[in-house]
């Protein structure tokens, strides 16, 4: 079938298999590889983008479901100037990231979840990103990331 | 992992979803947010020839007070429930446990209608219901029909819908006031409970403690007979027979289920 | 002031926040056009002989370009220790998720619909899934072989009389439960013939020489005929470090085929296919004095190795590390290492060193208890003293310094200790169902273990900038900002004109890699004497330069210019000058540091843990850890890396466990079943610093990359049975899930 969905602002079409889940055709169709695959059963949430908004994981909704709609990917994020967006700049001065594989959907989630709870606590933000994996950073200084990029200051 | 080939149907009535349903029987499953079925039919564990997309029926997403009755479309997410101001107000147990099912992005996607019809025992949704007294309505080429929780769960994810038919609405009684209480326990907090409890007044509903949610019942008739709470908790698994899992034998479960309604019931009661 | 030391950001990270890492998947390289897809067809089954195979059907699925199986291979046999494992399973399947064939498609989405289709009929044949089963000799994996115990080491009978005149002595079997590393990048390769006869090999791993070196031998081709690249790899945690049989037979399938080939593996093959770790089965029996003084320490490892025992290093390492951080005056070891029709055991983050500490710091807390001391007042009395530096234990580690009093002591003053015992009694007279919990673990490890030492060679540019190449293969650690902060700091360029290179075997041809936390000790050593060469040989050009006596010069590492000393007003010259009159090539120096012994870090944990007693849950309520590794070049990174560790060990005191049935099925094989730890289940952690430096390299630097995970877990685990004391619990075995802490307490309930 024939998929057309709004990627960071580009209309990407093309034409897939129905059974296309939204992660590949991110990856294979529209070209951009920043968002990843952990798991095969929803878990992991590597997979994490903005589906109208909205953080979803991207490994469990077919392309055909977002046909139509508007998806951010972290490629999307920066600026038109270049600039980074605040939870990119955050996590790269808090240090809340090792290997890198968790990363764009780990800031995908702290973006929707700074867009429904803008000054979150700590409690807060290990809650918000219950639905992300990382294996290298204790979550320590993702959730200092978080609290960064919100405006408020990190305590330790 | 990556679903066996199937073909995508998107429909964006109730008609149209009927139709479409009526033609394909058996050979069709309903896609809502796709996060009960999606999972599945990644593991290959269910394997469609059609799959159709009824997240188009914008008439399926709201919720309303309707006389004694809170209306809620089958199409409302789990995050948009756990935020509704009405849902809050007048049944606030299904607000509260819709935010408690998986993680912020399933909650994006997931929706009552698609967790109910799942009917999966571990959910937290289909016990919440029970508790809540609330009636499922469903249309089919036959017309709409209504069924009540208490008579949709027939065992493992079995339920008396047809292939051709919609969950359309789900409905609660008016509980503005009513004391309710909540117990989700689980080792990680995006994990299935292991046992859940969902208390609204003295209706006691409990996941994760058989093949179907279930109402303790036991407990229920205890505490109309006036039975204190410890007393009626004491009762929360009689009948109930709970799953033996690696982690989670039959006898812990029902030792949870006993701890957690008294811990469900005295929130309600406070 | 010098940048070692301050917190830099990573040089990492801007790619990675910004479009994401290049891991393997994510390659577009030419070299890879009109690559096929590989999906290797896995045993679903713990033991079986193969009846027969058939892929008559896989070969006609759509997109379908060969199906292999090993009768289709013409590969030398590869070992696994004492034994043969196959590269595809032939005759025999030992562990659920063996590999059996491999299919090859046109595109990624045909993979699943063919790997269904090949047909493999299985006999079962009796299974060995336990260690007790292994043990029994019942049913062999290797019946040529008459037992299913592959090694033995230390002594094979211990003395009847070890313990005679001991006051005290206690006894205890620990579980060591095995775990999957599982790092969110699953495995993945790609791998392409060129026109030259050469293979390249794309290989998510944590040592690309040591990679090109198993998949020369094992495609049975000269080492110069095969180049690896790593690109970004995410995460490896010892899992990577590399003998898995997959790349070889996809460097096998690229050739037969005549196209190149990408494999991306599942993360349900992950984890039953990418080895496992810890699993260990360890019996200790510590004796001494009334008054806390430990004469004897025995440990009997049990080391399951899986299917095929490819790493019986393991048990080993464990017995080295046993007595820990005492002064025992009497240790006796012994491991045995056997197999069982389970998924190969290797490394994992601390790989040996971890299940010795686990052993002896639970055997501490079931002394202290014995004797009715406070298990930190105990460990002080046994303690090696600082003065007793260099120290060589009794099982044969030359510790180089520690400071282990003192680290405890930081540990249980940021904590208020004395203020949380007093909490803990209140609560126990209240009669409180949420019990409060303290654990403490001091440890040693051992890092750069395997003194294998390390390549390093900077380059100064004609243009003054700054290329390094390292041996080492960092994937998460943030070694590139560290090798650049020292070299920053040392030449004098700033950090924005140097690039740290590594994981390509072209560039970089001799090298060891990333395992063992030895990369900063060794590579980084190696980089810096690099540095130092090319010092002393641009020493001769701005000397050249500025028409002065080279031995005249000083660097001044500040300004980043050669002066001469004493009289800097009469003239500098920077190293742009330098480097353009240098000229290509000429500021160049590739080192080998190979003289770097094994290094001792050391640190304390103490875990405060809140046990509901009534469902069994435990809470992580804090945790405040001394990990000392010698001097910090960044502690943002230093920090990092604990905080990694400190997750790791957690996740495996409460959660993790990589489970089977009797029938050797896999009952965590997904992430849904898998207890990979999440941000709610961990508390914010409280570091306190501790610098002791080593004399074993030039940098005075230990490993950190471990250090948490090993102090973390027993710390945890001594916590929760600390937090059930005054219920009777002595000991229940990890991970420890809300059952098992419910279930002992129900033991004891009823023994009352």
């Amino acid at each position: 079938m024939k998929v057309s969905i709004e990627v960071n602002g580009n209309a990407v079409t093309e034409e897939v298999e129905d059974r296309t889940l939204l992660v590949h055709y991110l990856r294979e169709n529209a070209g951009l590889t920043g968002t990843n695959i952990g798991c095969d059963t929803t878990s992991c949430g590597a997979c994490t983008v903005l589906l109208d908004g909205e953080s979803v994981k991207s490994c469990t909704v077919l392309a055909a479901q977002a046909d139509g709609h508007k998806v951010t990917t972290v490629e999307g994020l920066r600026g038109e100037d270049g600039d980074l967006h605040p939870v990119q700049r955050a996590f790269r001065e808090q240090h809340g990231l090792q290997c890198g594989f968790c990363t764009p959907g780990m800031i995908m989630a702290s973006v929707s979840l700074l867009a429904h709870n803008p000054k979150p606590t700590r409690d807060e933000v290990r809650e918000g990103l219950e639905g992300n994996l990382c294996r290298c950073t204790g979550y320590h200084n993702i959730v200092s990331a978080v609290i960064d990029a919100s405006g408020q200051e990190v305590g330790q | 992992m990556i679903p066996a080939a199937f073909s995508y149907r998107r429909v964006s009535t109730v008609d149209e979803a009927l139709s479409v349903l009526g033609e394909h029987g058996d050979d069709a499953k309903v896609l809502a947010g796709g996060h009960s079925l999606l999972p599945l039919m990644k593991l290959r564990f269910a394997t469609p020839e059609i799959v159709v997309d009824v997240a188009p029926i914008d008439e399926l997403r709201y919720v309303r007070v309707d006389g004694d009755a809170v209306a809620i479309g089958a199409l409302s997410r789990y995050h948009d429930l756990h935020h509704d101001e009405v849902l809050r107000e007048h049944a606030p147990l299904l607000a509260q446990v819709a935010g408690a099912i998986g993680d912020q992005q399933v909650r994006h996607r997931g929706t009552i209608g698609g967790s109910l019809a799942h009917a999966d025992a571990a959910a937290d949704l289909p016990a919440a219901l029970l508790a809540s007294g609330g009636t499922l309505v469903v249309r089919g080429p036959g017309g709409q029909r209504e069924i009540a929780a208490g008579e949709f769960f027939l065992g493992p994810f079995t339920t008396p819908l047809e292939p051709d038919e919609l969950i359309t609405e789900v409905r609660v009684p008016v509980a503005t006031g009513i004391g309710w209480g909540f117990e989700k326990f689980n080792r990680r907090s995006i994990d299935w409970a292991i046992v859940g409890v969902a208390v609204q007044g003295q209706a006691v509903g409990l996941i994760n403690m058989g093949g179907t949610p279930v109402r303790a019942t036991a407990t229920e008739e205890a505490l109309a007979a006036g039975a204190s709470i410890a007393d009626a908790a004491a009762l929360a698994a009689e009948g109930a027979s709970p799953l033996s899992e690696p982690h989670a034998s039959a006898e812990y479960r029902a030792h949870l289920a006993r701890v957690l309604t008294a811990r469900a019931l005295t929130a309600a009661a406070a | 002031m010098s940048i070692v030391g301050t917190r830099v950001v990573r040089i990492e990270d801007q790619k990675l926040i910004t479009t994401g890492g290049t891991y393997v998947d994510d390659l577009r390289e030419p070299a890879l056009t009109g690559a096929v897809h590989a999906m290797f067809v896995r045993s679903p089954i713990a033991h079986a002989r193969i009846a027969s195979i058939d892929t008559a059907e896989a070969l006609a699925a759509p997109g379908v370009v060969g199906v292999y199986t090993a009768a289709d291979l013409d590969l030398a046999p590869r070992k696994a220790g004492p034994v043969v494992e196959p590269w595809l399973a032939a005759d025999v399947v030992r562990y659920v998720g063996e590999p059996v064939a491999l299919v090859l498609t046109e595109h990624r989405y045909q993979l699943a619909d063919a790997a269904e289709l090949v047909d493999v009929d299985y006999d079962p044949v009796d299974v060995v899934a336990s260690i007790d089963a292994a043990l029994s000799d019942e049913t062999l994996l290797y019946p040529g072989k008459g037992t299913n115990v592959m090694q033995v080491n230390g002594t094979a009978e211990f003395p009847a009389d070890s313990f005679d005149g001991c006051e005290v002595v206690v006894t205890q079997t620990i579980v060591n439960q095995r775990v999957a590393p599982a790092p969110l990048e699953v495995r993945g390769a790609a791998c392409a013939w060129g026109e030259d006869g050469r293979l390249t090999a794309w290989l998510s791993t944590q040592n690309a020489q040591l990679a090109r070196g198993a998949v020369a031998k094992g495609l049975g081709v000269g080492e110069e005929q095969v180049r690896v690249i790593t690109p970004d790899v995410g995460g490896g945690f010892g899992a990577k470090i590399g003998s898995d049989p997959e790349p070889v037979v996809l460097g096998w399938a690229a050739k037969r085929a005549g196209r190149p080939v990408r494999w991306t593996e599942t993360r349900s093959e992950n984890l039953t296919s990418m080895t496992h770790g810890r699993a260990q089965q360890n019996t200790v029996t510590i004796g001494g004095r009334r008054d806390g003084t430990v004469e004897v320490f025995r440990l009997d490892v049990v080391q399951d190795a899986g299917a095929y025992p490819r790493a019986l290093f393991l048990p080993t390492l464990t017995e080295l590390m046993a007595s820990g951080v005492y002064h025992f005056p009497k240790i006796e070891t012994r491991s045995r290492g056997l197999v069982t029709n389970t998924t190969p055991i290797a490394a994992y983050r601390g790989a040996g060193r971890p299940e010795a500490t686990a052993a002896i710091e639970r055997a501490m807390d079931l002394y202290a208890t014995e004797i009715g001391l406070d298990p930190a007042e105990f460990r002080k009395v046994n303690f090696i003293r600082p003065e007793e530096f260099p120290y060589k234990t009794k099982s044969g580690a030359n510790y180089d310094s520690g400071e282990y009093a003192q680290a405890l002591d930081k540990v249980l003053d940021a904590a208020d200790y004395a203020g949380l015992r007093a909490e803990q009694k209140r609560r126990r007279e209240a009669g409180d169902p949420v019990a409060l919990g303290l654990g403490i673990a001091s440890y040693v490890e051992i890092t750069g273990g395997d003194s294998g030492g390390e390549s390093g060679r900077v380059d100064i540019n004609p243009d003054g900038t700054v290329t390094a190449y390292t041996g080492s293969s960092p994937h998460g650690q943030g070694l590139d900002t560290s090798l650049a902060m020292l070299l920053s700091d040392q030449l004098g360029i700033p950090m924005d004109r140097i690039t740290i290179k590594h994981g390509d075997t072209d560039e970089v041809p001799k090298a060891i890699g990333t395992f063992g936390s030895r990369s900063l000790q060794l590579g980084g050593s190696a980089v810096r004497q690099a540095a130092e060469q090319v010092i002393a040989s641009a020493r001769e050009i701005a000397a050249d330069l500025l028409e002065a006596s080279p031995e005249d010069l000083e660097l001044n590492a500040g300004e980043g210019a050669w002066q001469v000393k004493g009289a800097p007003a009469s003239g500098s010259i920077d190293w742009v000058r330098v480097a353009a009159r240098a000229g290509e090539g000429a500021l160049s120096a590739d080192v080998w540091f190979g003289e770097g012994t094994p290094t001792f870090p050391f640190g304390a944990h103490l875990a405060v843990v809140e046990v509901d007693t009534e469902t069994g849950k435990v809470v992580v309520r804090r945790i405040i850890a001394a990990d000392d590794a010698g001097p910090v070049i960044n502690p943002l990174v230093f920090r990092g890396q604990r905080h990694g560790g400190l997750g790791q060990g957690i996740a495996q005191a409460l959660l993790e466990i990589m489970a089977y049935d009797p029938d050797g099925n896999p009952t965590t094989a997904t992430l849904a079943d898998y207890s990979f730890i999440t941000a709610t289940e961990l508390p914010d952690f409280e570091l306190v610093d501790s610098a002791t430096p080593t004399t074993r390299n030039p940098l005075g630097v230990k490993g950190i990359g471990e250090a948490a995970t090993i102090g973390s877990t027993p710390a945890v685990h001594n916590a929760v049975v600390d937090a059930l004391a005054h219920l009777g619990v002595r000991h229940l075995d990890m991970p420890t899930t809300p059952q098992r802490v419910w279930e002992a307490i129900s033991v004891k309930g009823e023994a009352k």
